[in-house]
Parts: structure tokens; sequence; C-alpha cells
């Protein structure tokens, strides 16, 4: 009888104890989450505006791009994976399923799933020639020839160039 | 006397304004041809209508240019590994190459066949969601944001143009999303009209010099498609459902 006195009593104990430490261990457990470095010098909007209103602009904006043909890149997605999602020095570009793309870094921290990659790209277009030729200036590789339908001497120079790396 | 030199001066009057009238119709031109090229933050109006014309006399049978330009511009077919777990007759199919032969005859006629941008679209009519949507120029699309995958479009479409997406896709272009549970169809390369280009599949064929398709605007009375409509004419697919179709065929 005592011994299972004793028994219950040092489980009630153990359980007490493991309420009060649980919430400490786990909290101490979750890092904080590492954002990537982005491209550019600066974002299109002021970081406190873009973390409460970014998903706004995008709603906003794919609307507008969708149904009505309006292709301005200052809030559109494919901007900001262009900036936030460049390859590092190495040409590696992350993958939207590993917490170093800069939308999961903070989207699993925060446990929000979004579902915006299962369509949309989640880097740039992965040639990094391409990239350069493209580099957000020149809207469409259509408008990149030259009047006698041959890619510009800047083009093959750069192709060139890049083909001896 | 003195009325005939009021004529006259009319008359040179009459003349100067004509001159004047003459020149600056000629410019005038000039900038319609240049409206074509709309500014990012413009969204597009009802004053282009855009629409293809394809004579089959000039497509060749087994030639497949148009196809694979289509499937590596926008990134569907033999481009995308993930595609290839779904079946034969569950694959993206945004233009196809149809052979026709008349059994009597036996003369062979090749063309290629997509999404025929209807003016009234019974696939547009019959979306519960307004996924399926006619832009204003005349392009029809789906907006997959709002798709939920009924598959109702693919029923109503005369012309057997839309596909479902059955499985995950990886590795999209940045400028065609697309992803499992949507429907897909033949998109007139918007992201390049938009940026005044043309289809990828008209911009190969007249590159391989088979110059069967022609991209251009329905409305503009002095654009290349309309002078060559105006004067060869061309047809509908199935011209009896009164769709007005965007896509019309020469030679059929």
């Amino acid at each position: 009888m005592a011994y299972s006195q004793r028994l219950t009593r040092k489980a009630i104990a153990w359980l007490i104890g493991a309420v009060f430490l649980l919430p400490l261990t786990t909290s101490a457990e979750v890092p904080m989450p590492v954002i990537p470095k982005a491209k550019g010098q600066e974002c299109v909007e002021p970081t406190d505006v873009m973390r409460k209103d970014h998903m706004n602009f995008m709603l906003h904006q794919r609307d507008e791009t969708v149904q009505r043909g309006i292709r301005t890149t200052k809030h559109s997605l494919k901007e900001c994976i262009e900036c936030h999602n460049a390859p590092d020095e190495s040409g590696k570009v992350a993958n939207v399923d590993t917490p170093d793309h800069f939308c999961s870094s903070c989207h699993t921290y925060s446990a929000v799933k979004i579902d915006c990659f299962e369509c949309h790209a989640d880097k740039p277009e992965n040639t990094q020639y391409l990239h350069s030729i493209v580099d957000g200036k020149t809207p469409h590789h259509a408008n990149m020839k030259s009047e006698d339908k041959t890619l510009s001497k800047e083009t093959l120079e750069m192709l060139a160039a890049k083909g001896k790396q | 006397m003195s009325q005939q030199g009021t004529d006259t001066s009319r008359r040179q009057f009459l003349g100067k304004a004509a001159l004047a009238t003459g020149l600056s119709v000629a410019p005038g031109v000039l900038l319609y041809e240049v409206a074509h090229a709309r500014a990012p933050e413009m969204p597009a109006t009802n004053k282009q209508r855009w629409g293809m014309l394809i004579d089959t006399s000039k497509c060749a049978t087994g030639c497949n240019d148009c196809v694979t330009a289509c499937q590596n511009e926008n990134g569907w077919g033999g481009e995308n590994s993930s595609e290839k777990l779904s079946a034969d007759t569950q694959k993206a199919q945004w233009i196809r190459k149809v052979k026709l032969t008349d059994k009597q005859t036996g003369h062979v006629q090749s063309l290629p066949l997509m999404c025929q941008h209807c003016e009234t679209p019974p696939c547009v009519d019959v979306c519960p969601t307004g996924a399926s949507m006619k832009r204003t120029d005349g392009i029809v699309l789906v907006d997959k944001h709002l798709c939920i995958g009924c598959r109702y479009c693919m029923m109503a479409c005369p012309y057997k143009a839309r596909s479902f997406i059955h499985e995950a896709l990886k590795d999209q272009k940045p400028h065609v999303p697309r992803g499992k549970g949507t429907v897909e169809s033949c998109t007139m390369c918007v992201h390049r009209v938009d940026s005044n280009g043309t289809p990828a599949c008209v911009e190969s064929c007249n590159k391989e010099g088979h110059k069967a398709m022609h991209f251009g605007d329905l409305n503009n009375p002095s654009s290349e498609i309309s002078q060559e409509l105006k004067k060869n004419g061309g047809s509908q697919i199935r011209a009896d459902l009164g769709l007005n179709t965007g896509v019309r065929y020469q030679g059929l």
C-alpha cells in the first residue's frame, strides 16, 4: 500500500515537472529563421510593411496580371523570386522545400503553409546565362534579336564569355 | 470676274487642306501600328482582338515545329519530367497536329489545332468559379488561382483544346505557372503578347520558313492578318456553332 502511494506521488511530481519544463525545452530548440540575403539593395516596400502585407500585395497583383494583363514588376511574385532567391556564388539556387529558400525560411518557422509554388516556379529561370540576357530590363527575349534576326554582338560576346568559364 | 478670283482662292485653300490631311494621315497610321506596344501598367483593351490565321496548304504533314516550340516555351510535354507519370491519354496538350484524310479521294491535310479563342467561349459559359475567362483583347485563359479542377470546361469545348494536370509538377517556367488540379490550354503566349511579341508556335513556323501561321490584330483593318483574311478569306472550324473563333484556317 505504502509502496504504491509513494509510486503515485512520484509520478505526479514527474508530471508537474514535465508540464513546467516542456515549454522551456521546446522553445529553446526552435531556432529563429535564417533569412537568406537578397540580390538587390532595397526591397520594393519597407521591411515592416512587407512582413505584414506581402500576401495582400501579391493577391492584388495576381488578379491584375491574369485578368487585366497588367504586368508591372513591383509586386509580382516572379520579381520577388528573381531577387530573393538568386543563385549564390557557386550558382546554387535553393529549393522551396528546404528552409534555405527565402519564403520557406519564415513560413516554416511560423508554420504557415503556402501553395504558391505548386504552380509557380520557386527559382529564377534556371540557366544563368539566360538570366544575364534577360536581367529584368528586356521584357522578353523576342526583343533581344536585332533587325537581321541574329543575336546582338553584346549577347554573343556574353555567351562566349560564359562558355569559357 | 471677281467671282472667278474667289473661286480660285477657295480651290487653293481646299488643295492645301487636302495636302495637310494627307500628310497627317500617314503618321496617324504609323501610330496605330505602334499602339500594339502597351506599357506594363496599362491593361489589355478591347481595341485589339488577337487572332491567328493558319494556311493548311503550307502546313506539312509530319512537321511538328509549332508543337515543339509551344512545349519549350510553356514547359509542358517532354520538358517536365514529373509529367511523364501521367497516362498517355491524360497528358497535357496545348496544341496538337491533326491529320485529315478525305476517304473518297485520299487527299491528306495537316493542321495544328489548339484553343480557338472564341468570341463566345462555351468553356467560359460553364465555369462555376469564373476561372475560365476571356480577356478583353479576346484571349481565352484559365485563371488557375480560381480553378477548382472540375473540368466542366473540358467537356464544353468543341475543339478538345483543354487538358488537366494530374500530377504534382516541378521546375515550371517562371512566366508560365501551371500545377496539379488545374485545367490549362493554349494562352496564345499571353506573356509574349503583353510584351509586344508573337506566340512561340507562329514564331517557329516562320523561322523554319514554312510561313503557315500568322498572328495579329483582327480589329485592325490594316494588320497583315486582317488584310490576308479580307483578300483570301479564312474559315472557322465548326463555324455552325457560331462561336466566332479567333483562330482561322485557309485551305480547309
